[in-house]
């Protein structure tokens, strides 16, 4: 008793694996949770605000003005202007709006798609679930923005197109999650003591398996949005996703790529900050919500 | 270990073929669902003066008339025997364009995720050798936030400031215009795009490495290599290391299609003559033969890098058992 006494400084002594040499040191942040979901949401509250409020206050922002070309940033046009004259603060706003509300389409498009698939494979089993993760696994197996980029050539063009060809790029991962949750979930006792009750298999879903695998959907959905930001701009970027009318971030940053030779730095540089800003916002989130949600999943799932 | 290897590479293979098969006829089926008419890129603006019974003489002499399926027979069978099809906006042999553009983009993309595994392996053992420390903050502050950094966001910045700013390397392209093609030229024309593919391709890489030595240094051997009064040398890069280095194997094989999708941006941006950018002239030109093979050979080089990466993590843990 004496000796353990004496070999414990305090009750809360943390372990510390021997192998290390220095082991004093934190593994990994582990008080990081709070300050990292207050600093994404504020960031992320600013940005929907900003793009939902300004383009509307500020408005103009579509009209070409040639007296104005790629002005540097000043009071007047905090962002500076464009190749065409417009305000970059307002225009890139705007593109945010519209980058935005296309994430949001195609991450629930694809997560429901994936979640039916996943629920589907992992509730009948057999042969249909061999077949369906086959299928995960072939749109796995082809590079995601060239799938993108071939479905968004041979439809060009349409906000629908770009909204479908990153829903049918991005439902394999949910599908995957789903799958596992629900082969999981038919283990449990409380599943078996359901079928013994008498329940039918729709009541089993709608009762037992559907409420334990939303929330790992909709978390799924949320984590699928800086990836489907990503992919329109990528996609407007290279010319081939949201019409050239449509300010979107991609938009600019195309039309960019030019004015940059020009030395109008700012053209690329505002409108590249808000994205990053945006999708680091929407993942700090996330990953906070994952954290809670799916403990174990905390290293596994790392974005 | 070499049955293990070839019981492997015949499974892969068997499921290689039918993925290529379904991949080629997804594409094919969406190609003939769109609303594109490829008539109209046969003719281009002609189209309009063009009498109805010439558009109606192409079309069937390019066979737009048959039903799906004897069209894609036909190209499945010219495919089958060496016949690609001919690009039509390149307005090249499909087997010529691959030819031609492939080793630029093998070289682009190989050179990049070397860099990219460098860095990775560098900055990873040290940022979990010296856990806490500043340079480990650093690293993995730095490496969260180029996560959010698209790729061509990263061109677009390199090109700003090390061409148009500092000027110390060329903006875009092979070589200068009307220079030969020596080995200078393109070394210091590939210098940014590598560079730039190599940076956006790390920070996955980097955090990888640095989990998993984390959880090696921890393990039982390395604290048997410490008590043995080994060298921090020795104990952090030939008892650490090596067991680190496993899953990262696997990882690599896996980051292929990110590798594609790194490689078609960082092209298009620096004008780099490959495949990848190829695939952009295709799309934009709704260049179906030419997209096709280039979907299929990005698929094929998909499945051929988890399959390198499995055999490689057979070769180096002969505990590991592949999937059967």
């Amino acid at each position: 008793m004496a000796d353990h006494d004496l070999g414990r400084a305090s009750a809360q002594a943390t372990w510390i694996p021997a192998g290390r040499r220095r082991a004093g040191t934190p593994r990994g942040r582990t008080t990081s949770g709070y300050g990292r979901l207050r600093w994404s949401a504020a960031t992320l509250a600013a940005l929907v605000l900003g793009a939902l409020v300004v383009p509307a206050v500020l408005g103009g922002g579509d009209l070409v003005d040639y007296d104005s070309v790629r002005l540097a940033p000043s009071p007047a046009h905090p962002f500076g202007t464009d190749s065409g004259g417009r305000d970059l603060l307002v225009q890139s706003l705007a593109g945010l709006r519209i980058s935005l509300l296309v994430a949001a389409v195609s991450a629930v498009v694809s997560t429901v798609l994936g979640s039916l698939v996943g629920a589907v494979a992992g509730a009948v089993g057999g042969w249909t679930d061999r077949l369906l993760m086959r299928a995960v696994d072939t749109v796995n197996s082809v590079p995601h923005l060239l799938l993108g980029i071939v479905i968004v050539a041979l439809y060009r063009g349409s906000l629908g197109a770009v909204m479908l060809s990153i829903a049918l790029t991005h439902w394999t991962t949910v599908a995957r999650i789903v799958r596992a949750e629900v082969l999981s979930l038919r283990e449990r006792p409380y599943i078996d003591a359901a079928v013994a009750g008498g329940s039918t298999r729709m009541r089993i879903l709608r009762r037992h398996l559907l409420p334990a695998v939303v929330p790992q959907a909709a978390l799924s959905a949320v984590l699928l949005v800086p990836h489907a930001v990503w992919h329109e701009t990528a996609l407007s970027f290279l010319g081939l996703g949201l019409p050239p009318h449509l300010a979107s971030i991609g938009n600019i940053l195309g039309d960019g790529r030019e004015a940059v030779l020009l030395g109008a730095w700012w053209i690329v540089a505002f409108p590249s900050l808000l994205l990053v800003a945006t999708t680091l916002a929407v993942s700090g989130l996330a990953a906070t919500w994952r954290d809670r949600v799916v403990p174990r999943r905390r290293s596994e799932l790392a974005l | 270990m070499s049955r293990a290897i070839t019981r492997l590479v015949l499974h892969r293979l068997g499921f290689a073929v039918p993925v290529l098969a379904v991949v080629a006829v997804g594409v094919f089926l969406l190609a003939a669902a769109s609303p594109f008419d490829p008539v109209h890129q046969y003719y281009g603006v002609e189209l309009f003066s063009a009498s109805a019974a010439d558009v109606a003489r192409v079309r069937a002499e390019l066979g737009l008339d048959d039903p799906v399926l004897v069209q894609f027979w036909r190209w499945l069978t010219g495919v089958l025997q060496g016949d690609l099809g001919n690009s039509r906006s390149l307005r090249q042999p499909v087997a010529q364009v691959l030819a031609e553009r492939l080793p630029w983009t093998l070289l682009l993309a190989a050179t990049g995720l070397a860099l990219a595994v460098l860095i990775a392996l560098v900055l990873g053992t040290v940022a979990a050798w010296r856990q806490g420390g500043w340079t480990d903050r650093l690293v993995t502050a730095i490496g969260h936030a180029l996560e959010g950094v698209p790729p061509f966001v990263l061109a677009l910045l390199a090109i700003a400031v090390f061409a148009l700013g500092l000027g110390w390397l060329p903006v875009a392209g092979l070589t200068d215009a009307g220079s030969a093609l020596t080995s200078g030229q393109i070394a210091e024309h590939l210098a940014l795009p590598a560079l730039v593919l190599g940076i956006s391709q790390s920070p996955w890489l980097v955090l990888h490495v640095r989990q998993s030595m984390l959880a090696s240094l921890a393990e039982d051997h390395v604290t048997g290599a410490r008590a043995r009064g080994l060298g921090e040398r020795a104990v952090v890069l030939r008892h650490a290391l090596p067991t680190a280095l496993l899953p990262f194997v696997t990882l690599i094989g896996a980051r292929v299609p990110e590798l594609v999708t790194g490689a078609v941006l960082v092209e298009e941006v620096f004008s780099w003559p490959g495949v990848a950018a190829a695939v952009v002239t295709a799309a934009t030109a709704v260049d179906y033969p030419l997209l096709a093979i280039l979907t299929l050979t990005a698929t094929a080089a998909v499945l051929l890098g988890s399959l390198c990466a499995d055999i490689a993590a057979i070769a180096l843990d002969p505990r590991v058992a592949a999937d059967g």
